[in-house]
């Protein structure tokens, strides 16, 4: 492990990334220390721009909020719906995954059909879809963001389980008396973990991207200042105030870039025998 | 029976099993929301009394057993009844249809857009691996693969539009202009460069990673350097012998990415306000009109697996290994 952290730790690219995300886990931590003031509140005269009063870098909305404290407040909602609904989609994953690989024959023909039908639907249009009648809320939009990301998942794991279900370690399980749970979550699963961390750090990326469309859309929750909605509010007065749009967008761009090159960086050291698929 | 007809039409057996299975998630969906279904429909219409609640009720059969709604439910579908859109007093099957056509024209240009561009980048990219262009082409896709796609559009509008005035930002032609043939083609084309680049990016973006990683396993192949050695030129080996194999895992990842595409028209519609389904979705999905969203969900996965179905005949066409066998 030692070795492994070293040279993922030497890994330009996942120095870039990690040095990225530091930076805003701690504005997320520090959001209420940092700006006091609640952020939907007003701060200063409306539409500010940016660079022209040191109290308020970033400039104001249209309604003199601070868009520097909302960009601070919006890393929280960004980073717990990026983690938790990656969270609920390894696990579903994992489980549907390991059953199908495990068991095979009728068991994983049916959850494999229930996996290819959940990666036909448009996804984006089923998490709206679900968000809506679920009505918004940080819970909605987790559960939702989860439901539709977990397939890729549990095709990763049933294929490392069908891979190694046959191997001796196993076998020595089966003799062993071991259940098929015990062999399943404590032989085989630890094995296959390597892959599914790095495909999980792809995934807060994508979920953070996801996140931020709903919101844009308007349908993020209304109690949580968010990114998406930072953009989406200010899509209306563009042509007025540029740096509206222009901060939280630049600002996701950083993170999810910053989460996919520690995802590259972790496929190339935990998986150099897939670290190119894992580019495509 | 010959195997590829055989595999045709298992693709197509499977397709009609996705469509019934996304018709009954949809019948689920919108039971799923919070209260009685009668009055969600209700409340969308404006008028919660008893006397239309019960009407409602009657119509869709909510008095009768969950099966028996199930039956209702596809009976309709099967004979195109998508629902009835209170907030708008149409037919959702006409809403819908009334947009396609723009959600077509979009996601398809986008679609070529993103397959031309991104193939050709990732070419250039491995043919230049290891050098400077092949930096700057990564980066590039790197970059455009993180990007949020309405963030891409708002800003293309500031710089194409309001800046540089080059590009019109709204709408799919000019409104009042009155344009008749190869004029109104032409001005449909320019309001559509701007949402289909926004929306093709992303992909181009993908396309050009993939290409780039595909061919560089091809190149090292046996059959390339067979080709080689017959002393074919260079251009020919990269064309039919590499590009050709290469490609053939994005066609599959086209026809996995189709209803990512669609999402993303949602999208590219609101921010650059085209008239598709995308903005209808997105305007039901302000008002809570869950019978059109229903509707919009139901048909852009049908279109999915059309879509599939396509990519899965072109993958048989392009695989240089079926060509032999056929």
């Amino acid at each position: 492990m030692n070795a492994s952290l070293r040279r993922f730790l030497t890994n330009p690219k996942a120095v870039v990334g990690l040095v990225i995300l530091m930076l805003v886990v701690l504005a997320a931590i520090f959001a209420p220390v940092i700006f006091p003031r609640n952020p939907w509140q007003m701060a200063s005269r409306p539409f500010l721009p940016p660079f022209q009063d040191a109290k308020f870098w970033l400039g104001t909305d249209m309604l003199g909020r601070d868009i520097l404290a909302g960009l601070a407040y919006g890393a929280q909602i960004s980073l717990i719906v990026g983690v938790a609904s990656t969270v609920v989609a390894v696990v579903v994953g994992v489980l549907f995954g390991a059953m199908a690989g495990y068991y095979g024959g009728f068991v994983d023909d049916a959850l494999m059909r229930v996996t290819e039908f959940f990666q036909t639907i448009p996804t984006f249009v089923f998490a709206l879809l679900l968000v809506a009648i679920l009505s918004p809320s940080v819970m909605s939009i987790i559960i939702a963001i989860g439901v539709v990301s977990w397939p890729p998942v549990a095709r990763l794991v049933r294929s490392e389980f069908a891979s190694l279900r046959s191997r001796d370690f196993v076998k020595a399980a089966v003799v062993l008396g071991q259940s098929n749970r015990q062999i399943i979550f404590s032989q085989i699963l630890p094995n296959t973990m390597s892959p599914v961390i790095a495909m999980a750090s792809l995934m807060v990326a994508s979920a953070i991207l996801t996140e931020a469309a709903i919101s844009f859309l308007g349908l993020g929750d209304p109690n949580m200042m968010s990114w998406g909605y930072m953009v989406g509010a200010a899509r209306t007065v563009i042509r007025q105030a540029w740096w509206m749009s222009f901060f939280p967008g630049i600002v996701i761009l950083l993170v999810v870039l910053a989460l996919n090159l520690v995802g590259e960086a972790l496929n190339d050291v935990l998986n150099p025998r897939l670290a190119r698929k894992g580019r495509q | 029976m010959s195997s590829p007809l055989r595999a045709v039409l298992s693709r197509l057996v499977k397709s009609v099993a996705v469509v019934l299975a996304i018709v009954l998630l949809n019948f689920l969906l919108i039971r799923l929301a919070p209260g009685d279904p009668a009055s969600v429909m209700a409340g969308q219409a404006g008028a919660a009394d008893q006397q239309f609640m019960d009407q409602l009720r009657e119509q869709f059969g909510l008095d009768k057993s969950i099966y028996e709604q199930a039956w209702i439910y596809l009976k309709g579908i099967a004979q195109g009844d998508l629902g009835f859109s209170y907030r708008q007093n149409t037919a959702v099957w006409q809403l819908i249809a009334e947009r396609l056509p723009a959600t077509l024209l979009l996601t398809v240009s986008a679609f070529i857009f993103a397959l031309i561009a991104g193939v050709v980048m990732g070419a250039i990219a491995a043919m230049n691996a290891g050098r400077s262009l092949d930096f700057i082409i990564s980066v590039v896709s790197l970059v455009f693969y993180a990007t949020p796609l309405f963030w891409i559009g708002l800003m293309s509008i500031l710089l194409f539009s309001v800046y540089l005035g080059w590009l019109p930002a709204f709408g799919m032609m000019t409104v009042g202009a009155g344009y008749t043939g190869w004029d109104h083609v032409l001005d449909v084309a320019r309001h559509l460069v701007l949402p289909a680049t926004t929306l093709g990016l992303f992909y181009m973006a993908v396309y050009a990673r993939m290409t780039r990683a595909s061919m560089l396993e091809v190149r090292d192949m046996d059959f390339v350097r067979t080709a080689r050695a017959k002393g074919l030129k260079s251009g020919p080996i990269v064309r039919r012998h590499i590009l050709r194999n290469a490609i053939l895992p994005i066609i599959t990842l086209a026809g996995i990415q189709a209803g990512q595409l669609v999402g993303g028209a949602i999208l590219t519609e609101t921010v650059f306000g085209w008239p598709g389904i995308g903005r209808l979705a997105f305007d039901a999905l302000l008002q809570r009109d869950y019978q059109v969203l229903l509707g919009v969900f139901l048909i852009t996965s049908v279109m999915v697996v059309i879509f599939n179905i396509i990519t899965d005949l072109i993958y048989r066409v392009v695989d240089p290994r079926m060509g032999a066998s056929a």
